[in-house]
């Protein structure tokens, strides 16, 4: 087996093209992802409608003046927005397709905001045919309406204690023009004291005004803690969604164990497939299995192979990928293991196809495509599909070793639970491919 | 060449006169083998034996069963019924197709079946059989470089690393131009007559089995419908000086095959 082992190891690296491939392949794949992580998502394009007029846009809450027009300002810095001059151009625009989506800010916002009574309403209008970026859009407009009603509510609530402020202390307040004074809780208390105070010990209004000065001087404890109760609602949880714009933000682990497990079931399907059919190809599996190795033999040397090598160029493809996204490399253990697994399942299948193809161009062939549909079935959402569908995908899924190294890796690399479920999956699949793999060689020759 | 040239019939050297070597047990011997695929029976009944030196060369149409006698004599298949008197591991088998690595050098693939052979100096073995096909100055160069001959030798020098007291050819010749089967048959006339080795192998080439073959068995349709000396063939067939490869056609047809 040691023999053989060398063989195609001298083999393979003969092969330079082949080595090439399953070395530049993975460096471009890491290459593209960090180059992608870098850069950021495109600005989506928006039409934007202010009907809001320059100078019309000021609202008036206890002296305090807020413009409006300027609330959209954030907003504008994280589209790519277009300016146009009427409704019925932004839904033009819309429809095809030249913006994502359009934004209308009515006049009658400042009104009812103004008033209070009624929510002042803006309206979105989607082009949701690229799913990713109206999900996108849609995220960024609940982020600015919540920035929005923030800011408002903390204007409000501003005015609500300049109010407050007054009952309890007194002071001048200017209505409809005319300064007015009002008197406040601390004084009357001290007025009724004072008059409590002159009143003759038998009179019985003594006690009803105890009963008043108490009320005053409960009124105002109470405030005092209504004041600080406004406080918070003015500056609620601010929900801060993420808009990724720029450098260093951090991609997903799920998306690195994608680019990783999609590498690893290319490299060790292709691998294992190819050094199998070779056998094959070459006329060599008979002379070889004539008492020389036995069948499962072989194929315990051509798994081992393939998973060692893919192995290797995975790990180093995670290294790789540490470049660009930050990866706990104390869990490099954990790594390896989640790979190797995934690996061995892989080429378990691998030899299975080889075994089935008996041709390395047409067990190459055969791997491409099976490769393909069980990674892109295994990448299925949920509520993407029927639940029938989407349980029946799920089903298909876990035939395969994609699924359960896929869940390994997300597991390894980012901490989510389900390690020791994967690894069994995959150990369960490398057997079971195996034995597929092992059958089908009985009609290799 | 170390032994008398088989020639045509009635000339001096024929094998027989050169002494068929029939001396005590058959290094081989395969009785009422039967193999079936599906509905079709490719062997039917057949039995060969062989003694140490000999020659042996299967004829017969294609689809007669050659290929799936000399599979089973080298292990390959298993016969339905009948039996084989050696085991795989005592026979050396050189299939049609060279089956060699054509990334691996000359010397690298005969290193490679050395060792999983178990040989017990790999070198040297590797060295006397370089020798043995003249292939000393191709020892480096990559199986797929060479030439079609050129691979049919190290393909017969694969079947022989094991220095089995077997060797099992099927259509040796049949890539070959005639000079290069010439030089094959150089060799494997020295194999049997120097090492003692005895060579079954298949052919079309009814002028090959009778320059090299101490035995021909005939198969048609799985049976085997004629086995002895070149000779004795030649009586058979029935063909006073003419055509014999015509006059082995016309014998066939006279069997219905
Ligand atoms: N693996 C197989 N499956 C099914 N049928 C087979 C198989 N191998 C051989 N046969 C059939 O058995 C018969 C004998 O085939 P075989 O290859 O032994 O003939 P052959 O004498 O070697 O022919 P050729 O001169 O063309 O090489 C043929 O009819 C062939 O179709
Ligand atoms: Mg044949």
């Amino acid at each position: 087996m040691r023999w053989l082992l060398l063989k195609d190891l001298r083999i393979l690296g003969r092969s330079p093209l082949l080595v090439a491939l399953l070395v530049i392949y993975p460096v471009l794949v890491s290459a593209l992802i960090g180059f992608a992580l870098s850069r950021g998502p495109e600005k989506p394009r928006v039409a934007l409608l202010n009907q809001v007029a320059y100078g019309t846009g000021q609202i008036d809450l206890g002296g305090r003046s807020l413009d409006t027009r300027r609330i959209g300002d954030d907003f504008l810095r994280s589209v790519d927005a277009v300016t146009v001059g009427s409704r019925e151009e932004a839904r033009r625009l819309v429809e095809d397709g030249s913006v994502l989506g359009a934004i209308i800010i009515p006049a009658e916002v400042t009104q009812r905001l103004q008033s209070g009574l009624q929510p002042a309403v803006i309206e979105v209008l989607y082009n949701a045919e690229d799913p990713v970026k109206a999900r996108y859009l849609e995220d960024l407009v609940k982020s600015q309406v919540q920035d929005a009603n923030a800011q408002l509510t903390r204007a409000f609530s501003d005015v609500a204690l300049q109010y407050l402020d007054l009952v309890i202390r007194g002071g001048r307040i200017s209505i409809l023009g005319r300064d007015a004074n009002i008197l406040g809780l601390e004084r009357s208390e001290q007025i009724l004291r004072a008059a409590q105070a002159d009143l003759p010990e038998r009179s019985p209004l003594r006690a009803q005004l105890e009963e008043v000065i108490r009320f005053a001087d409960g009124a105002r404890n109470n405030l005092t803690l209504a004041d600080e109760a406004l406080t918070s609602v003015g500056s609620p949880i601010r929900v801060r969604t993420e808009v990724v714009e720029g450098g260093g933000t951090p991609l997903g682990s799920f998306a690195v164990a994608v680019a990783v497990t999609v590498t690893l079931m290319f490299v060790t399907l292709l691998l294992a497939a190819g050094i199998l059919a070779i056998e094959r190809e070459e006329n060599a599996f008979l002379r070889l299995v004539r008492g020389l190795v036995s069948r499962t033999g072989l194929l315990v040397e051509k798994v081992g192979l393939s998973a060692a090598c893919s192995l290797l160029v995975a790990l180093l493809m995670l290294l790789g990928l540490a470049l660009f996204v930050d990866l706990e490399l104390s869990r490099a253990g954990l790594w390896t293991l989640a790979l190797g697994a995934g690996a061995l399942a892989f080429a378990a299948m691998g030899v299975a196809i080889g075994a089935v193809a008996r041709e390395v161009r047409a067990a190459s062939l055969l791997a491409f495509m099976l490769s393909l549909p069980i990674a892109f079935l295994a990448l299925v959402p949920s509520g993407a599909v029927s639940s029938g569908l989407y349980t029946f995908i799920r089903v298909v899924s876990a035939l395969f070793p994609f699924q359960p190294a896929l869940d390994a890796v997300e597991a390894a690399i980012g901490g989510s639970e389900g390690l020791g479920l994967a690894l069994a999956h995959l150990a369960v699949l490398t057997l079971g491919f195996g034995v597929l793999g092992r059958l089908a060689l009985r009609r290799f020759a | 060449m170390a032994r008398p040239a088989p020639a045509r019939a009635g000339g001096p050297a024929r094998a027989e006169a050169a002494g068929r070597p029939e001396r005590g047990a058959p290094m081989l011997e395969a009785r009422d083998l039967t193999k079936r695929f599906g509905k079709r029976e490719a062997l039917r009944g057949v039995s060969v034996s062989a003694h140490r030196g000999e020659l042996v060369a299967v004829m017969g149409p294609n689809g007669a069963g050659k290929t799936t006698l000399l599979s089973i004599l080298a292990g390959i298949q298993r016969a339905d019924s009948g039996t084989v008197s050696r085991s795989s591991r005592e026979v050396g088998w050189v299939p049609q197709q060279p089956a060699l690595y054509g990334k691996l050098t000359v010397a690298e693939n005969l290193r490679l079946f050395a060792r999983l052979e178990g040989a017990p100096d790999v070198e040297g073995t590797v060295e006397r059989m370089l020798a043995q096909t003249g292939l000393e100055d191709r020892a480096r160069e990559r199986v797929v470089r060479l030439s079609g001959g050129n691979r049919q030798r190290v393909n017969v020098a694969i079947g022989l690393v094991g220095s089995p007291p077997v060797l099992l050819l099927d259509e040796p010749g049949a890539a070959l131009d005639p000079r290069q089967r010439e030089r094959l048959w150089e060799f494997v006339e020295a194999l049997a007559e120097e090492e003692g080795t005895t060579v079954l192998y298949s052919t079309h080439d009814v002028g090959e089995a009778e320059h090299h073959a101490h035995q021909v068995v005939v198969l048609a349709d799985g049976e085997r419908i004629f086995s002895g000396s070149p000779a004795e063939l030649e009586g058979a067939v029935g063909d006073p000086g003419g055509d014999f490869e015509a006059a082995f056609v016309a014998f066939l047809r006279e069997r219905g095959h």
